[in-house]
């Protein structure tokens, strides 16, 4: 037994489970040294997550990995080490960033390739969470797909659009797993939360806190005062749960903890999750010490069993170009000089590729002046230096680029009035354009119901521990 | 007139998924929170103008224990869309710095 310390548990027959969460995201980078410390002090699992919508749609339309295979593997033989010396599950929700089938058979091949490397036998468990477009059809049309704010219903043809869906799945999935024998549990798309919850849940913990916990923990040290300073521990009971970073220069306090429930949640108090709802407006957040945080009072209310969508579609092509602009007369002119030359740019596009408004766009960015927020500049204001970064938008790269090229002496020479001199603007590569490749985007807002958390999920088992090499079974 | 940088001790903002923006407003302790919660320019309303969003599509949450007023609106355009101007919406809180309240 391991990470139970029983002296301080109010109720000495039910478990108290600790989990490492190591690092907020696999691929961020895992300290050996930190992990060795915490598993050297007791834990029942380490538990983390490896994927987020929050980078945008590409990852999920394309189901490659945000992160490099490089730095994927370096954190997985630091894990993969751990695991097989304290012989502790190991479980990573949302393999390869969208945790769509593609992305999880490559972090399953790192896997493989590290324990071939090492001589290590894990059982490995894979939980495939991506939804057939036919199935998700024949469920819509019969009514079991909803909306979340703020999008309407869902149409079966929006479904065929998406390269990728996943749904996100609970803990049910990785318990039984566990419970099948697995070592290590990859996981497709996951919730942050449940990831970490499922072996506190498995152990008997209680699910409020055990829920509580998984989001508190969920991107490793975001609720510590220091978050770059490694990950943290989670102890979770059966009414309440600790957690400390791993670090002991770190420190967790009250208002570190109970903050990350605002953290890319739009209503702090509540958190919807496969199976149930978490409601922590009732928490309580007590300093143990000067670095371990006591939560008590989050809740999880079972509901009938959903799960959220994800789903992402390929877009139009792009192709951009950047200048630098100094040129005092712009600097005092910045409005009136972009709306001159968007039309100009415009005018030259559908008259020389005689293009439609409906086949393109030419978008101007003018960083320096307002293209982050895109609102009104003070009168007044005069930068130093503009960035300008034109994006043509277009069905084909070729037809993007033609674009580009086809403007390009506008953009480069435009002067603010007619009859000055022209001007040559700082292009800081040659050739000018630059082929960004296709955008993407995400189509699903929506969960769907199931019968249960193993409903739509697939797992798959490679056991390198037998004699049949690890054949998948 | 007070601005809403000189009233907060911290204002940040992110996605909330691909469709949604949160912005947090922290005060800087329960006196701070109360003596400037109720302010007309701290309403749905006023919160939503800035951002240009109606109102009845937004959510306003008051976290006493953090001294904290969360905001979160629907995004113009999901994330990561042709038009994206801030991948993971981590600017958009400079637009209520110099917010009168």
């Amino acid at each position: 037994m391991t990470g139970t310390d029983s002296s301080s548990a109010p109720d000495a027959a039910v478990a108290w489970t600790t989990v490492v969460v190591p690092v907020g995201a696999l691929g961020a980078g895992v300290r050996a040294d930190l992990l060795e410390q915490a598993m050297a002090a007791g834990a029942d699992a380490i538990a983390l997550d490896a994927g987020s919508t929050d980078s945008g749609p590409a990852y999920l339309a394309t189901g490659k990995s945000k992160y490099s295979r490089d730095s994927l593997k370096a954190d997985l033989t630091v894990l993969m080490a751990a695991r097989d010396r304290w012989k502790v599950p190991l479980l990573i929700g949302s393999c390869g960033t969208s945790g769509c089938d593609a992305a999880l058979d490559s972090t399953r091949d790192i896997v493989l390739e590290i324990a071939a490397e090492r001589g290590l036998k894990p059982r490995i468990a894979l939980l495939y969470s991506e939804v057939d477009p036919e199935l998700l059809k024949a469920r819509n049309t019969a009514g079991r797909v909803h909306p979340l704010a703020p999008f309407g219903p869902l149409e079966n043809g929006t479904i065929d659009l998406c390269e990728h869906i996943v749904a996100l799945m609970g803990p049910e999935p990785y318990i039984a797993a566990l419970e099948a024998g697995a070592d290590i549990v990859l996981g497709g798309r996951t919730t942050d939360t449940a990831v970490l919850a499922a072996v506190p849940l498995m152990r008997g913990a209680g699910a409020g806190p055990a829920w509580h916990a998984g989001k508190i923990a969920e991107c490793g040290g975001q609720c510590t005062v220091n978050p770059i300073d490694g990950g943290v521990v989670i102890r979770v009971g059966p009414d309440s749960f600790e957690v400390a970073p791993i670090s002991d220069a770190n420190r967790c306090t009250p208002f570190t903890v109970s903050e990350h429930m605002l953290y890319e949640n739009s209503d702090p108090h509540t958190l919807y999750e496969p199976g149930g709802v978490l409601r922590v407006e009732s928490a309580r957040y007590e300093a143990l010490d000067d670095r371990r945080v006591l939560v008590t009072g989050g809740r999880f209310e079972a509901a009938p069993y959903t799960m959220k969508l994800e789903g992402a579609a390929n877009g139009p092509f792009q192709t951009l170009m950047i200048v630098g602009i100094a040129a005092p007369e712009v600097m005092t002119s910045v409005d009136v000089f972009l709306e001159r030359m968007q039309k100009a740019l415009d005018d030259r596009t559908r008259s020389v590729l005689g293009l439609s408004p409906d086949d393109y766009t030419i978008s101007l960015r003018p960083y320096g002046w307002n293209a982050v927020t895109g609102a009104p500049v003070d009168k007044g204001f005069t930068p130093r230096e503009l960035g300008l970064m034109f994006v043509a938008t277009a069905a084909t790269q070729e037809l993007a680029t033609r674009i580009a090229k086809t403007a390009n002496p506008y953009f480069f020479h435009f002067p603010l009035t007619m009859g000055m001199e022209l001007p040559s603007y700082a292009f800081p590569f040659s050739p000018a354009e630059i082929e960004r490749g296709r955008s993407y985007a995400f189509l699903l807002n929506h969960v769907i119901e199931v019968a249960d958390g193993h409903e739509l999920v697939r797992t798959t088992t490679i056991d390198l521990s037998s004699d049949r090499g690890g054949r998948p079974s | 007139m007070t601005r809403l940088k000189e009233a907060c001790s911290h204002l940040r903002s992110k996605n909330a998924g691909p469709f949604w923006i949160t912005v947090d407003l922290f005060f800087d302790g329960p006196a701070s929170f109360a003596a400037w919660k109720d302010r007309p320019g701290l309403s749905t309303e006023a919160l939503a103008a800035v951002f240009g969003v109606d109102p009845s599509r937004t959510k306003r949450i008051e976290a006493p224990d953090l001294s904290v007023i969360k905001f979160s609106y629907p995004r113009a355009n999901p994330q990561g869309g042709v038009g994206e101007r801030d991948m993971h919406s981590g600017q958009q809180y400079v637009l209520l710095l110099d917010h009168e309240i």
